[in-house]
């Protein structure tokens, strides 16, 4: 998920005891000053500022030129990228798909994480072409395996969309020789199944995936299994060698589901079975 | 030491892999030996998410005895080790560690601390307390978890919260009608009011469970030994609680650097780990 050159990192040296205001973030998201234009653009996102300029400046960001690595990464796009996503205002979405053809893995990567998490359905077809590797100029990610697209987070947006006319591409990626990628197309596939008992297949495949010797796949899964809520996952979450908290915060996404079918406060017995096995992570 | 235990503790110390090392400890906790306390406690900080809890169950299952080595090793700035020591002395539910799991629910800067502190005290050994020492302490854990219920940022530290709450509610349900009330009255207005889903949902149970009374449940921990504290232990205890009472209870407001700490440790990426357990 998170991207190894972003801001994450750096902006460590700046925070202090000088917390900033939303004008001045605005202010410096324009600024001639970088490194306050990549925080301020992370900082509107962590802080969800949803005023109508801090949208127009995160836009005006997405096509900046003058904030690049040495590989010719954009951190100021990515950074801009992910929090448009976390700000839910749809303007930003015709912007964000123009941004899917930056020649940046990562920016590419945090546009497919933010469409998902906007919900507008009108990028589906350009999410279909980037999963193909269609679209001309986008380049790899620069480490290896030097995936050319960020398939996994262009599954994920495909499946939370309800992408039903992508099914087809996505089961070629079940057999994808990267893991985490085949997982993605599985969860994928699960949102995506209406035929529940068929559904079943691949929520069990991500199961399966908990007993991985791989600590970091292992986790993506548990945080997939939350993402679609699969109550049969339960136990086997809660035996998953993995920290507490990342089993707890996948439970709660089984929870949330479950709680989402009854009608307060009644609870269903699977979400009773859920908080037990919750409670006991504590 | 014995031949045992030696030999267990070896394998901890040759283990040399994850999956070798999970298994060496699970084996020493296994065994129920209190010369395993130093090796089990060594293992909460190995960043081996499987060990530790193996280690955290041995350590419970020694129960008192590991109190006072679990309370050195909070002073130790991993916080990853610190989360998994509260753990276990919320396991335990040993009085000697009430002080401490006070202060980690309300003010500690990693919420994984302060999720399994919260917890813990609901589940103290309430049966051991004296009874003049029982009010105060359990006035103290009420204001805690009533503090953190409605405070706390986190959600996974307020469904926390919650269970502590609807174990000490039945824990004092014959005892202290007011304070029962107190707890319902924080209840009702969090099953609405909450800002996640699942602690709505953690709620309801709750008051599912109060409702019906659960009786049985309260009685659970009364089959347990008695105390095997000492008059000198419980002097303590109560002077650490009369020193915390003095104290103003910290509130960290908006913009206080120490909440930049805590966001701090949720995005610096640690090698090998994320920190949290």
């Amino acid at each position: 998920m998170e991207d190894p050159f972003g801001i994450e990192n750096s902006d460590l040296q700046i925070r202090d005891d000088s917390p900033l205001t939303v004008d001045q973030a605005i202010a410096n998201l324009q600024g001639e000053d970088l490194g306050l234009r990549v925080y301020a653009a992370w900082w509107l996102g962590r802080f969800r500022v949803d005023a109508p300029e801090a949208v127009q400046v995160l836009i005006q960001a997405l096509e900046d030129e003058a904030d690049r690595t040495g590989v010719g990464g954009y951190p100021l796009r990515r950074n801009a990228a992910r929090a448009l996503g976390k700000l839910g205002d749809l303007q930003a979405v015709p912007a964000l798909m123009q941004a899917l053809h930056c020649a940046d893995f990562y920016v590419r990567e945090a546009v497919a994480q933010s469409l998902e998490m906007l919900g507008d359905r009108t990028c589906i077809p350009l999410l279909i072409e980037l999963l193909q590797d269609r679209l001309p100029g986008t380049q790899p990610a620069p480490e290896p395996p030097h995936l050319a697209q960020p398939f996994d987070a262009i599954l994920e947006a495909l499946g939370t969309l309800g992408a039903t006319d992508a099914i087809p591409v996505i089961h070629l990626f079940l057999d994808h020789p990267v893991p985490r990628i085949q997982y993605a197309a599985a969860r994928s596939l699960y949102q995506l199944t209406v035929d529940r008992a068929m559904a079943s297949q691949y929520g069990d495949r991500l199961i399966q995936a908990l007993s991985n010797d791989d600590l970091q796949l292992r986790r993506a899964i548990l945080a997939d299994l939350g993402a679609i809520g699969y109550l049969p996952a339960a136990e086997a979450i809660a035996q998953t060698l993995a920290e507490n908290s990342l089993k707890l915060i996948s439970l709660k996404g089984l929870l949330e589901k479950q709680l989402q079918q009854t009608t307060a406060p009644d609870l269903s017995a699977g979400a009773i079975k859920v908080m037990a096995l919750m409670d006991d992570l504590l | 030491m014995s031949d045992l235990l030696a030999s267990l503790v070896r394998a901890v110390e040759v283990a040399d892999s994850s999956s070798l090392l999970l298994e060496a400890v699970q084996n020493l906790s296994a065994a129920r030996l209190e010369g395993a306390i130093p090796t089990l406690i060594a293992a909460l900080s190995y960043n081996n998410p499987g060990a530790a809890v193996a280690a955290v169950d041995g350590l419970v299952q020694i129960g008192g005895p590991a109190v006072p080595a679990l309370l050195e090793q909070l002073d130790l700035h991993n916080y990853t080790a610190r989360a998994w020591a509260i753990r276990a002395l919320a396991g335990i539910g040993d009085p000697r560690g009430l002080v401490t799991l006070l202060g980690a629910a309300t003010a500690d800067f990693a919420l994984s601390v302060r999720r399994a502190a919260a917890r813990g005290l609901g589940t103290m050994k309430w049966h051991w307390f004296p009874e003049d020492l029982l009010e105060i302490a359990q006035g103290e854990a009420l204001d805690a978890l009533l503090f953190v219920a409605q405070q706390d940022e986190e959600w996974v530290v307020r469904y926390s919260a919650v269970v502590g709450l609807q174990a000490l509610a039945l824990a004092i349900s014959q005892t202290h009608a007011d304070w029962r009330s107190q707890i319902q009255a924080q209840l009702t207005q969090m099953a609405t009011n909450d800002s996640s889903w699942a602690v709505r949902g953690r709620v309801w149970l709750a008051q599912r469970h109060l409702q019906a009374g659960m009786v049985q449940e309260q009685y659970q921990g009364m089959a347990d030994q008695p105390s095997s504290l000492t008059e000198m232990d419980w002097q303590l205890i109560l002077q650490n609680l009369y020193d915390r009472k003095g104290e103003e209870r910290l509130v960290l407001a908006e913009g206080d650097p120490r909440r930049y700490r805590e966001l701090a440790a949720t995005i610096v990426p640690q090698p090998g780990l994320t920190g949290e357990s």
